[in-house]
Formats: C-alpha cells, structure tokens, sequence
C-alpha cells in the first residue's frame, strides 16, 4: 500500500497553489503545441531538447547494436564464405550489367545535353544507421544518425538498395527523422515504367501498402507495373523505383479506380538508408521548401495545414486544443 | 530532512528516466501496441507517496522529454502528463485510502484520459490512428499498477 506523506513543509510557503500551476503549465503545453504545429519557430528549442534526448537514444540502441554486432562477429566461418561466395557472383553479374549501363547512361547523356542539362541523377550519397528507437507504433518514422552535422537538410529524399524509402522528416544536429513513404501522411509523385502515367502515391500506414486515390478508370495501369518517382517537386530524384502495382481494380461507374502497390524498398528491415544528393530538375523551379511529408502537386489533405492564411485566422484556429 | 528531500527528488527523476528509455525501446508488434505507459505510472505512484515533492512541474517536464524522445508536436504528451497529475494530486487523499484493485481502476480511468488527450490532439495536428489498438496501453497500465506499487514501497522502503 502506498504510505502516507512523509512531506513537514509548512503550509505556507509551499509554493503557487496547485490550481494556478496547473493553468500556467497548461496554457504553456497549448502555446507550444500551436507554435511548434503552426509555425515552426521551436526548431532552435527542439534542437536543444533533442540533443538532451540523444543520449537516451543511444542508451536504448546500444544493447541492439552490440547484439548484431556480437552475432556478426561469431558468424559461422562457412556461412560468411558462402555469403562471400553470393556477393561476389552477383557483384560480377552486376558489373556485367553495368558495363551496358554505362555505356547507355553515355549515350543518354549526350541525347540530353543536345536538350538540356543533366539533372535528377544522384550525386552524393551517405550511410546512415536507422538507430532501434520506437518513436511510435502508428506512424511509420525511424531515427537515424546522422544530422545537421554532416550536412543533412529537411526534405532530403533517402534511398535503399531497392528504392525510395523516404525523406527527411526533421533534423536534428546529430541524428534526423526520416518519414517513410508508408506512413499515413506521406504522398509520392509517380509514373508507370510501362505506360508513363502519372500520379501520386500515399501511405496508408501498412508498411507493405501504398494506395493511389488519383488514378482514373480510364488511366492505363496495370497490376505488376512498376512506379517510379517522378522527381516532380524537387524532393526525390527522378526514376527510382517506388512500389510495384499490385491491384487495380476499376468499377464502371467510379471515377478513380482503386489502385494497391506494393513498395520496392526494404522498409521493415533496413538497418541502413543512403541519403542522397542530386541536382534537382530545371523547369518550373520547383518549390525549395516543401511542406514535410507532403509531396507537393498533392491536393490538401483533410488534416490543418500551414498555409498562405492570414495569421489572425491560424491562431484562431489554433488555439482551439 | 532536506537531503532525503533531495535523495527523492533524485530517485524519482532516475525511475521516471527509466520510464522514458523503456517507451521507445523497440519491441514486437503485438507488444508494441499494448506498451504500458511506464514513466507516467511512475509520476502517478510518486504523486501519491509524496505530493509535495513530485509537482506538477515534475509531471509536465517528463511529458515534455517524451515529446522529444518520440518526435511528436512539443507540449502534447507534456499536457497529457500535466492533466493526469493535477487529477492524482486532487484525489490523491482518497486515492491513497483504496485497496490496490480499487486504485487500479482510478488508474485506469486516469490513463483512459490522458490516451483520449494524446488522441484528441493528434486528430487536431492532423495524423489521428483510430484503430481500436491505440487504447491497449490503458489496460496494460492497469493491469500493472499493482506490480507498479510492489516495486515502488519496496524502493522507498529502502531509500528511507
């Protein structure tokens, strides 16, 4: 059973009563929640508090990464030589492939120049480890670490070996949270490898599952069509492998039909995405700051969104928490 | 008595820290969704064993550290934290006087409000998940406050 208070302070004197901190703290948390939700002024504060969490962050990842380490290091002997052996025949065959690639990416960059620059092809890429944090259950987001230090701006799209995974959602100074493209607040631009239609593909929360609202009944798409980005938007580079189809399904009084893909990149077992670098495309100038997780060219979602409103309207509107 | 003052107000900050560590340790998936809410179970426990050393300002900065730790608009696990320590704090002469089953439904009810303010807010921050899973931790809570209060008379019997 709990005991009694063992508290001797006075009565008076112990400080404001408890109705009146409990108001302050109060209107303080709703003040934050608008100014962090509406108008994005606590990044210099969230910076602070995130470099007091870091280390919390890393307490909790160590064990797991010491985990995979130790398992990795007393590998069987056989085992890592047949895992050798694997790499190095697809290296080979990879090589093979990209003997032809090279030679056509060649060709296709002379064709291009005769038009316009080179743009949307990756130019630099980094490493970084998706740390085993939980940030929540419902929303598909990782920690990774690196950050602000090694060059990591908002917005950044981040690849694995088999796609586009995400992009940088926030970034702190040594780790950045990347919202992947499944969670349910993410929208993708997108285009048939085989027909080139295009639309926009959204997370539907389901890590094996994107859903495109936008295409019409009479959109040539097709279930095993692959989707690449589009690089509309400036935040992906172009033609990357986004998800595969994997059900279309039309109805013939329906508008749009209700398309399923499956995404290409490992999103469940990663342990490591590349963020990347490239030179955005020309035309149009595309917006440099896009709305987080919002592709742009996406219709405004149900949800209060920051936008061109007067401020008096926004902080009506806010302060209704 | 200043320094055990000092010695609890250190001990409660340390079980709450643990609190935190374990919210974003990664677990399976049917586990991940009942996680109990550890470090406000600690805030709730410390509250009643001694109101005049965990405040509400004790309460609302736990929250707020967790805001950080899982990356969620600043102030809304902090509110969330603050309510439920303000309605501990105004029960906490009755609350004391239950049996530990009975308190566990307090409880209950306490963790069922503080769910309902993180998922109110997130619908109004415009991400809400409506499936039924996201009240598990409630339960989950409740089912654990008696284990809660074994481990936590049993640290300040020690502590004393």
């Amino acid at each position: 059973m709990v005991e009694l208070s063992h508290d001797t302070r006075p009565i008076i004197g112990r400080g404001p009563p408890l109705a009146a901190t409990f108001v302050t703290l109060a209107v303080a948390s709703i003040v934050l929640m608008v100014a962090d939700q509406r108008y994005s002024e606590l990044e210099r504060v969230r910076g602070w508090l995130n470099s007091a969490a870091y280390p919390v962050q890393i307490a909790i990842d160590l064990p797991f990464r010491a985990w995979n380490w130790l398992t990795g290091s007393f590998a069987d002997r056989d085992r890592l030589r047949e895992e050798n052996l694997q790499l190095t025949a697809r290296l080979r065959l990879a090589n093979l492939q990209l003997q032809r690639f090279a030679a056509v990416e060649e060709e296709n960059r002379r064709l291009r120049d005769m038009r316009e620059n080179v743009s949307g092809v990756v130019e630099r890429a980094i490493v970084a480890s998706i740390l085993n944090v939980d940030l929540d259950p419902f929303r598909h987001r990782v920690l990774v670490d690196k950050g602000r230090a090694d060059g990591v701006f908002k917005g950044q799209a981040a690849l694995d070996a088999d796609g586009i995974f995400g992009q940088v959602w926030r970034v702190n100074e040594h780790s950045a949270e990347v919202i992947m493209i499944t969670d349910a607040e993410h929208a993708i631009p997108v285009q048939s490898n085989r027909s080139g239609v295009r639309t926009i593909a959204v997370g539907t929360g389901d890590l094996n599952r994107l859903s495109l609202p936008f295409v019409t009944v009479e959109s040539d798409l097709k279930a095993g069509d692959l989707l690449l980005s589009t690089g509309m938007g400036g935040v992906f580079p172009p033609g990357y492998p986004v998800a595969k189809a994997t059900k279309v399904e039309r109805s013939g009084k329906a508008t749009f039909a209700i398309v399923e893909a499956r995404p290409t990149a490992a999103l469940d077992r990663n342990r490591e995405v590349l963020l990347v670098w490239f030179k955005a495309p020309e035309p149009e100038a595309p917006p440099a700051e896009p709305h987080p997780g919002k592709a742009p060219g996406e219709p405004p979602p149900a949800g209060p969104q920051p936008g061109a409103t007067a401020p008096s309207t926004q902080s009506a509107a806010g302060a209704r928490p | 008595m200043s320094h055990g003052t000092f010695g609890r107000r250190i001990l409660y900050w340390i079980s709450v820290a643990i609190g935190l560590g374990l919210a974003i340790v990664p677990l399976p998936g049917w586990l991940d969704a009942v996680r109990p809410d550890l470090a406000l179970l600690a805030v709730i426990y410390w509250i009643l064993a001694s109101p005049r050393i965990a405040g509400l300002g004790y309460a609302w900065l736990a929250g707020l550290f967790l805001d950080v730790l899982r990356g969620m608009v600043l102030g809304q696990h902090a509110l969330g934290f603050l309510v439920v320590a303000y309605l501990t704090h105004r029960l906490q002469l009755r609350m004391r006087m239950f049996p530990i089953p009975h308190q566990a439904a307090v409880v209950m009810l306490l963790l069922g409000l503080y769910h309902f303010i993180i998922f109110w807010t997130d619908g109004l921050t415009g991400h809400g998940y409506t499936g039924w899973n996201r009240w598990l931790p409630v339960l989950a809570g409740a089912v654990l406050w008696p284990l809660i209060v074994a481990a936590g008379d049993t640290l300040t019997r020690r502590s004393r």
